[in-house]
């Protein structure tokens, strides 16, 4: 449809007379049930294309509706799905190329063990589904227009950022020499590993180096830096991929005195909750937005939270009114009643009910 | 009123010896239970609870989007009809599409929703803090006066305001006065308004009229409830109205009809919860140390089922199963029905009385109390016997 009118129609549908129309629920509440793309304000997405590159990951291309405002290369989005009628959402960066204002953008997502969200994209992605999308967020991006050469390191699925740079690259009419350094574990395990190898034929100044960790390679040594790169001071250094090799980077990088010329992206795993044992009582609890901290001595939460000085809202105490309910941010807890942990992402609980098992972060 | 209530607190007789006098006398089957075997009964209703917690899943978000959308759609059709309300066929058609939509809003999802029952789905639309509904009363207060009041200290005369709700005379512990000779034609303009009783619930209207509330106290809330209101008033009673031009007057009519439809069949379904016979209220000593079976037990003994089908429960909000609903206050309410066969099971193992019937049988009770309780105590008509 034409731009201007779907635009009209927006600054129509977002108007007091629509809002006072709507009350109390407003206007997304009628046009949700009916098609979540159709949301006034919100962004979401709809999954084009499914395509599985490797054992243990999937691509998709996913068209986001007209509230997307575009990206940066390097940048990520959060991505929502429903699991057995829970919200749950993740981070992952975008494949494609920048800006990507119309049209499709690509996410590799690869499956973690344990992991709630990329496991159910890699078993049930599928064209058609809908998925919620934040807008796109983060600092590991390119320059706007680089003038020095490039050096990208990339390992297992720290690809995609590092992909969405090159087809960004690749796009325009000329651009610096780009090294990079891509860590597999075998060369079935290479996302992306057609494309890379084309698009670094088609640029004279571009050069791959593909290691097979598993495979006769071995893991991140300064020597590949040194085989690609003159003189890692000369180049901006990027590095998306598992701890151990951006800590390498970071260490070398500070060796050479360059650490101001390289940017990192780190993937934090998410943390097993069978490790904690619920009965030991440690951690801290923060309380962010009262900026107040304390040490976990095993009480509810809300208990807690009153013993700081803190006054959240409450009321029955014992877990059936739900007027105590508040984010967490981190951190697992134990409900009091059933002794059941929760997982360690972000979510609402009843703090009143909830004894933390290690540190908690709580949005009071 | 912020009480502090650990969850294991020893047993304390006092609805089993009732030493404090609860206001009606507890049946001889309620009498028959021992401390032990109060918290045995609360083990057996926690069992229950823990096994549908366990199982929510996408059946239930499911249900609860099917529900809302069903409820967006009647209110789009009805109001679309109401925009046509001369055409005798729109405006009956409107006004039953919206007073439809209006109950499931009130009952099936604000409601429910507002108690927490889908806060699990993490899903903002559903959150219990975030809902708002097609109301005089703001979801805030609400739930203090419901979630909080209601839930946590039913039927405790004194404590639980939805006795009576400050204005009528349900309880024969509550003291008689000759006002409440109009018992009945209360009740009347409380059913009419009731989406105003409940709203200025919360404000203890009552309590600022006799003059033992400062009126300053409520002003904040009665600021929430006038901004509200206003909402619902500039919707229903202007801007639809006037979008249907020359037929604004009958888009009136046909959206106050809406309303009064609500404000009945809220009011009945809601007065069977627990104003049939036989369902019991209880004195402020009761809260004292009371353990999490006897919280229970309090719950059941001060609810009453209404028996139907499934979209009467539906268009009940579940509140046909106000035991289950007082037992398993933030559970999803369309689980009832499967709850109550085992809560039904376990009560008959215990000896416990289970309120139910038909709509008739409690609402007919309900009005026959509504009556009786307007005449002064017989007690007190009778001459004083040694």
């Amino acid at each position: 449809m034409n731009p201007s009118i779907l635009s009209n129609l927006d600054r129509v549908l977002t108007s007091p007379l629509v809002a006072a129309l709507t009350a109390p629920y407003g206007v997304d509440r009628f046009l949700e049930p009916f098609n979540p793309m159709w949301s006034a304000t919100q962004v979401r997405g709809r999954i084009e294309a499914v395509q599985r590159q490797t054992r243990d990951s999937v691509t998709i291309t996913v068209r986001p509706n007209r509230h997307w405002q575009g990206f940066v290369a390097g940048q990520y989005a959060r991505i929502e799905v429903e699991i057995d009628g829970v919200r749950r959402s993740r981070c992952y960066s975008l494949a494609s190329a920048a800006p990507g204002r119309d049209g499709a953008v690509e996410f590799t997502i690869k499956q973690q063990d344990g992991g709630l969200v990329s496991t159910f994209l890699y078993a049930y992605a599928q064209v058609g589904m809908v998925l919620g999308l934040s807008q796109a967020e983060g600092e590991f991006v390119l320059p706007e227009s680089p003038t020095t050469p490039l050096l990208l390191v990339a390992g297992g699925s720290g690809i995609t950022p590092v992909m969405s740079m090159l087809r960004t690259l690749d796009g325009r009419v000329s651009s610096a020499p780009v090294s990079m350094l891509y860590y597999v574990r075998t060369a079935a395990d290479a996302i992306y590993g057609d494309e890379l190898a084309a698009l670094f034929a088609r640029h004279a100044s571009w050069q791959l180096r593909v290691i097979h960790t598993r495979d006769g390679g071995s893991h991140f040594s300064p020597a590949h830096v040194d085989a690609l790169v003159a003189d890692l001071a000369a180049v901006d250094t990027y590095v998306c991929g598992p701890a151990a090799l951006i800590d390498a980077l970071i260490a070398l990088s500070a060796e050479r005195g360059c650490e101001a010329r390289l940017r990192h992206e780190r993937f934090t795993a998410p943390v097993s909750t069978a490790v904690i044992d619920p009965n030991t009582v440690s951690g801290e609890l923060r309380f962010i937005r009262s900026e107040r901290l304390a040490t976990n001595d095993g009480r509810s939460l809300l208990d807690q939270a009153e013993a700081a000085g803190l006054r959240p809202e409450a009321g029955c105490r014992m877990g059936i009114c739900h007027s105590c309910t508040c984010r967490k941010t981190s951190g697992v807890v134990r409900d009091l009643r059933s002794g059941k942990l929760s997982s360690d992402g972000e979510e609402d609980i009843q703090i009143c009910v909830s004894a933390a098992v290690g540190d908690v972060t709580l949005d009071l | 009123m912020a009480r502090s209530r650990s969850l294991t607190k020893t047993p304390n007789p006092s609805i089993r010896s009732a030493p404090q006098q609860p206001s009606k006398p507890l049946t001889a089957n309620t009498l028959s239970l021992t401390p032990a075997q109060i918290e045995a009964f609360g083990k057996e209703m926690d069992a229950i609870r823990e096994r549908v917690l366990g199982d929510l899943g996408q059946r239930d978000a499911d249900y609860i989007r099917d529900i809302v959308k069903l409820q967006r759609g009647l209110e789009i059709a009805g109001r679309a009809m109401l925009q046509f309300g001369w055409l005798p066929p729109a405006f009956v058609g409107g006004v039953a599409a919206l007073g439809a939509s209006k109950i499931l809003d009130n009952m099936e999802i604000g409601h429910n929703v507002m108690h927490g029952q889908y806060d699990w789905m993490q899903d903002p639309q559903l959150n219990s803090r975030k809902y708002d509904w097609d109301t005089a009363c703001p979801a805030d207060q609400w739930r203090h006066s419901h979630n909080v009041m209601h839930h946590t200290y039913t039927n405790v005369l004194g404590v639980d305001r939805d006795v009576g709700y400050g204005l009528l005379r349900m309880d024969e512990n509550q003291p008689w006065h000759p006002i409440f000779l109009a018992n009945p034609v209360f009740a009347f303009l409380l059913a009419s308004l009731f989406q105003y009783g409940v709203a200025l619930h919360d404000a203890e209207f009552d309590r600022i009229l006799s003059g033992e509330r400062p009126l300053s106290e409520a002003m904040p809330l009665l600021k929430g409830i006038w901004k509200k209101t206003r909402g619902q008033w500039l919707k229903d009673y202007a801007l639809f109205p006037l979008l249907a031009g020359p037929g604004a007057p009958i888009t009136f009519v046909g959206n106050a009809m809406a309303n009064l439809v609500r404000n009945y069949w809220t009011f009945t379904i809601i007065f069977c919860g627990h104003f049939p016979a036989d369902v019991q209220t209880f004195d402020k000593s009761t809260l004292a140390n009371e353990t999490r079976g006897q919280w229970y037990l309090r719950q059941l003994l001060g609810s009453a089922n209404i028996e139907g089908g499934k979209w009467f429960h539906i268009f009940s909000g579940n509140l046909s199963h106000q035991i289950e609903h007082h037992l398993f206050p933030d559970l999803p309410a369309h689980r009832y029905a499967e709850m109550s066969v085992e809560v039904r099971k376990v009560c008959e193992k215990f000896g416990l009385p289970y309120n139910t019937g038909s709509l008739r049988k409690q609402f007919g009770s309900v009005v026959a109390k509504i009556f009786k309780l307007a005449l002064p105590p017989r007690s007190a008509m009778l001459p004083v016997t040694a």
